[in-house]
């Protein structure tokens, strides 16, 4: 039972890792019908950048807030480049050219800082903490505060504040929007902002379970997609929700199932499956209703 | 002769093409020989992907899984089962397709955005579910192919040429060419014909297609179904030509490739997969050539630049090509011809109806 409820806490911590790439991906999405499947690398680039603040001196916690901020810039910048060109484009076009955008900073930071596996130190001390009888490290806790405390500032940036009403509004009802004076557009540069600084809140917590290289978040991408369609993929809080789920599930699943280690990724793939041919809405999302 | 006369120009661009590859092997180094075999083997999956893509707008982001596929049905049935491994092509084509059907099934109720998601995650899982069953797959080990002797028919006819004995890299280009000629020719009457102008109408407009009268779940599946079973051909000709194969062989990026390769060639279009392989096979061969040749780089951004650089271009080729010509190469020679022909007959522009200057008096 001890050892249950301590696999729970770290697939917790996990699982807070995985819902704040998908609320990134949920964040795009819901601006602009379009899954992002340059995230991941998106958000492994800001990873690099607050490795490289770390190494140059900066503390953790003071790199963790500029780096954000640096991403949200690049995501502002990478919308405003590349995606606004396309922005009407066919759903096939967007994709391929969010994947062509993958593979691109991908290679921009492998051309930058190598291949190499590069360990990232934790910010959180080592030691754990006995809560009766059950031991959970300062690390899984460390990354459920840091991840739980952005959630809900993008949650109350969104429900609580009028930029976060315009936000929704010209996601839901561009038209409308721009019609009582909302720049549409910008608002989408926005959320793009907001999903890369988002983004890299995973990345930074994830660095030090992994090591940080360029190809760190595609495994981590996989789980986030299977979390985003877990929780419906329009809905924010279905993507927290679905996050930790996925991240219980495959830490259960990678302790009782013998041999299961090469398999965890697979247990993604099959939640995803599971999902869209079961609910393809997820457990928050609305039936999708199609006019003809 | 009326018909030989009459045939359109393109006829006989085909013709050069296919001269041109048949002799090709003759002049270059073995080596060389099999490097355009995989180019080849690209060109047939990329054509698959393009039935699917390009001819009936259902994005997989996972072909390289069903290529690993038919390349371990191939392995498997030719190592452990002793077979012949030209018999096993066509039963790891045929099977590949029929999975590729079964899966385009439940795709069926996907929205084109969460088939692009589920096909990249398996594409992401594929190297690890091949390493599951590792006592049939051999696991990271891989699986060693023994490549085949070329028949004496064809040693004799080819050292009749060249005056050399015919290798089994120089073979299995043969053998390669002639798949690819094969299924080429099927794709050509496929799109041209019935079931492409379905899928292309499906493609344009679900609706519409079905107010139509064509079966939009039988020939979506039915286009799945086809691709993978390129797919399975090319990935049972690639372990051929590699000679081995291991869960490592088939990663992620090897679907990025084919998609790649896809776009730049000019999706729904029957020569782009071919330009679009040679592109896709050669750029990063081409620049670990071409980038330690350059002695001004220091050495360490060499490597750097060898491995990020294949990465780099393939990702801004796809974001440019995706926004200024979404019709690939093929999209850039076809608009270029049509403006070249225009100029010389004198015709106005179709669009403005503005007339090309005069040569005259300009």
């Amino acid at each position: 039972m001890q050892e249950f409820l301590q696999l729970v806490v770290s697939g917790i911590s996990t699982g807070a890792i995985f819902a704040s790439l998908a609320l990134a991906l949920v964040l795009i999405y819901n601006a602009m019908g379009l899954v992002n499947f340059a995230q991941g690398e998106m958000a492994m680039f800001a990873t690099f950048i607050a490795y490289t603040l770390v190494n140059a001196g900066m503390s953790f916690w003071i790199a963790f807030p500029v780096t954000m901020v640096l991403a949200f810039g690049g995501g502002i910048l990478i919308q405003r480049v590349v995606i606004r060109p396309v922005e009407r484009a066919p759903v096939l076009t967007l994709v391929i050219i969010t994947l062509g955008l993958a593979t691109l900073v991908n290679g921009v930071a492998g051309f930058l800082w190598g291949y190499v596996p590069r360990s990232f130190a934790s910010p959180f001390s080592p030691d754990s903490v006995d809560l009766g009888g059950v031991f959970i490290s300062y690390r899984d806790l460390g990354v459920i505060a840091v991840s739980g405390l952005v959630l809900l500032a993008i949650y109350l940036l969104l429900q609580h504040t009028t930029v976060g009403l315009t936000l929704r509004a010209a996601a839901h009802h561009p038209e409308a929007s721009r019609l009582l004076g909302v720049h549409v557009s910008w608002m989408l540069a926005l959320g793009w902002g907001l999903a890369s600084a988002v983004g890299a809140v995973s990345g930074m917590m994830v660095a030090p379970i992994l090591l940080l290289e360029p190809n760190m978040m595609q495994t981590i991408i996989i789980y986030a997609f299977a979390a985003a369609v877990l929780g419906g993929i329009e809905s924010p809080l279905g993507a927290v929700v679905g996050g930790l789920l996925v991240g219980v599930t495959v830490n259960l699943a990678g302790a009782y199932i013998p041999n299961a280690g090469d398999l965890q990724l697979a247990f993604g793939l099959g939640i995803i499956i599971l999902v869209l041919i079961l609910k393809p809405n997820g457990l928050f999302g609305r039936a999708a209703t199609r006019r003809v | 002769m009326q018909r030989i006369r009459t045939a359109p120009p393109r006829y006989w661009l085909v013709l050069l093409v296919v001269i041109f590859f048949l002799g090709f092997p003759t002049v270059i180094s073995s080596f060389l020989a099999s490097e355009w075999a995989q180019a080849l083997i690209l060109a047939i999956a990329i054509m698959g992907l393009n039935i699917l893509v390009g001819y009936s707008g259902q994005l997989s982001l996972g072909h390289g899984a069903f290529m690993a596929m038919g390349a371990y049905i191939s392995a498997i049935l030719a190592h452990r089962y002793k077979m012949d491994y030209l018999a096993t092509v066509p039963i790891a084509a045929v099977v590949t397709g029929v999975v590729g059907f079964l899966f385009g099934i439940p795709s069926l109720r996907l929205s084109p955005l969460y088939l692009a998601l589920a096909t990249f995650a398996l594409a992401v899982v594929t190297p690890s579910l091949i390493k599951r069953p590792a006592d049939l797959t051999g696991g990271v080990q891989g699986i060693l192919i023994v490549q085949p002797d070329p028949p004496q028919l064809a040693s004799d006819v080819f050292g009749a040429v060249t005056g050399t004995a015919m290798t089994s890299d120089q073979w299995i280009y043969y053998i390669t060419l002639a798949c690819a000629l094969i299924l080429f020719w099927l794709a050509w009457n496929l799109a041209r014909r019935r079931p492409g102008r379905a899928m292309r109408a499906i493609r344009d407009g679900e609706v519409a297609a079905a107010a139509s009268g064509v079966n939009v779940a039988g020939f979506k599946t039915l286009a799945f179904g086809i691709s993978a079973f390129y797919a399975g051909t090319a990935g049972s000709l690639f372990a051929l030509s590699t000679g081995f194969i291991s869960a490592d062989t088939f990663p992620v990026s090897l679907s990025i490739q084919l998609l790649v390769g896809a776009v730049v060639g000019g999706l729904a279009s029957i020569p782009g997969p071919l330009l679009g392989a040679i592109f896709a096979y050669f750029l990063p061969i081409g620049s670990n050539q071409w980038v330690p040749s350059q002695t001004w780089l220091p050495d360490q951004i060499t490597s750097t630049v060898k491995n990020a650089g294949p990465a780099v271009s393939y990702g801004v080729i796809l974001i440019l090509i995706m926004m200024f010509a979404p019709n690939g190469m093929v999209g850039l020679i076809r608009s270029g011809y049509a403006t070249l022909d225009r100029r010389l007959r004198g015709a106005p522009d179709p669009k403005t109806g503005q007339m090309p200057p005069d040569p005259q008096t300009v």
